[in-house]
């Protein structure tokens, strides 16, 4: 058994909030120059250049990418071997959050109640936290910052098994296309299938921890994830939009088990300033 | 991009004619900052019959909720927020006299509709841009609802704040006409 102390966690909550909100995945930057060479639209072109001028001017100025520096969502994988001490441990993410948030220069978006006072809480805080009881003495913390706009766009449906996989990427290709230039694309489409109706959520929006250029490791999923971005592609949307090719830059499919009457269906849909970091204690 | 226009506030009807979709518009002067919950709270003072906190006569509203400012710099990252949330509220606005919006997404038939009556224009920035476009603000400073925290209504000194015409006065959406050239 290891003892950690969770205060240990808060600084290390702070420095994720700071380093996710400034500095962008290397697998979006790749993505983004393989879709800006395949791009017909000369705005289309141009905005994706203004993205990475914003990717480099966030690091030099050290500024976040998108002043909607969004709700904190933190993945957290706890070895059931460690054994936290020195105070509560949700806690100590939402003073990680509050301490970098605040020292981040980063906006807080987080009302208290969501539909009569809609009180800004001013710190960000409270931080969404979902945990994972796994083997080991390690913690692992993933941020993703999460922005509005994006989040927005997503949605769940419970389909039923005659629907279909064909069911399944008419519904992700739809929502894309509801979605428009709304969620700011070019977008990651993040898909849940399988689990419950709250559990094809968590799925669909865990699915966008997968790097951009890393394959699904099934290939039937693969094929699946293909297609749709093939799909979506050719709406036409584009960045911003404004029209254009490329609208979004990847589709990550997570699937779980289902009960026999079910097929939850989530699609949670992520803008290109797309964060998220991990560390390990 | 098709072509650069300049633009000054208060924004006269003669610069707004010529504006076509897909024009790169540079903004100077200044222009103020509101969303959701400001947009409620001033079409509640027009409906009550009261006075806005700013003279909103050929101005433009940018939908933006701010980052913290770092010290010695006027505004933190400044993109623009999702423009459909705002739809209930423009067309109200718009008959007051605003005549510019900056946001993202596309509006509805509402807003489009009032943007033709009342010869005003919806122009794109672009979301997730938000430090390029925090070069361009010069001066910012609350001047009403500071509890409403980022939602606050901001005076915005801007040069050169750059934007791409979305909505011209003549109905054209280049959030329609756009998509429909590259779809497949």
């Amino acid at each position: 058994m290891r003892e950690i102390d969770v205060k240990e966690i808060i600084p290390i909550v702070r420095k994720l909030c700071i380093d996710a909100s400034i500095y962008i995945g290397k697998d979006v930057v790749e993505k983004l120059k393989e879709f800006q060479e395949k791009e017909e639209s000369p705005i289309a072109k141009e905005i994706i250049s203004i993205i990475f001028e914003n990717q480099r001017l966030a690091v030099e100025k050290q500024m976040p990418l998108c002043q909607d520096t969004g709700v904190a969502v933190f993945f957290i994988e706890l070895g059931q071997d460690v054994h936290l001490v020195g105070g509560d441990f949700y806690e100590a993410i939402n003073e990680g959050v509050r301490q970098g948030y605040k020292e981040g220069y980063l906006r807080k978006s987080m009302v208290d109640d969501p539909i009569i006072e809609r009180k800004n809480t001013r710190d960000n805080t409270p931080a969404l936290i979902y945990l994972d009881i796994v083997p080991g003495d390690e913690i692992k913390i993933t941020l993703a910052a999460k922005g509005g706009g994006s989040e927005n766009m997503s949605e769940v449906k419970m389909m039923k098994a005659a629907d279909g996989i064909e069911g399944v990427i008419d519904f992700v290709v739809d929502r894309v296309k509801r979605s428009g230039g709304n969620p700011c694309p070019p977008i990651i489409v993040g898909v849940g299938l399988g689990g419950d109706f709250e559990q094809s959520a968590l799925l669909a929006k865990k699915s966008l921890l997968r790097s951009l250029t890393e394959k699904n490791s099934g290939t039937k999923w693969a094929k699946v994830e293909d297609e749709i971005l093939e799909r979506v592609n050719n709406l036409g949307i584009g960045p911003q939009g404004l029209g254009g090719r490329t609208t979004a830059i990847a589709v990550n499919i997570l699937h779980k088990a289902c009960h026999i009457a079910c097929m939850p269906v989530a699609v949670n849909i992520q803008c290109h300033v797309h964060r998220h970091k991990t560390a390990v204690i | 991009m098709p072509g650069t226009k300049y633009l000054q506030t208060p924004l006269k009807d003669d610069n707004l004619k010529e504006l076509k979709i897909g024009d790169k518009v540079l903004i100077t002067g200044t222009i103020y900052t509101a969303r959701d919950a400001a947009h409620k709270r001033l079409v509640d003072l027009i409906e009550a019959g009261k006075e806005l906190p700013f003279d909103i006569k050929g101005q433009i509203i940018y939908f933006v909720g701010p980052s913290p400012a770092r010290p010695g710099m006027p505004i933190g990252s400044a993109g623009p927020t999702t423009s459909y949330r705002m739809d209930p509220y423009s067309p109200i606005l718009l008959d007051a006299g605003l005549k510019g919006m900056i946001g993202k997404g596309p509006r509805n038939k509402e807003v489009i509709d009032s943007m033709i009556k009342n010869k005003a224009v919806y122009l794109a920035a672009i979301g997730g841009a938000a430090v390029v476009m925090a070069q361009s603000i010069k001066e910012a400073k609350v001047i009403a609802y500071e509890d409403l925290g980022p939602e606050a209504i901001r005076e915005l000194k801007v040069e050169n704040f750059p934007c791409i015409v979305a909505n011209n006065i003549y109905g054209n959406d280049l959030f329609d006409e756009g998509v429909r050239k590259y779809k497949k």
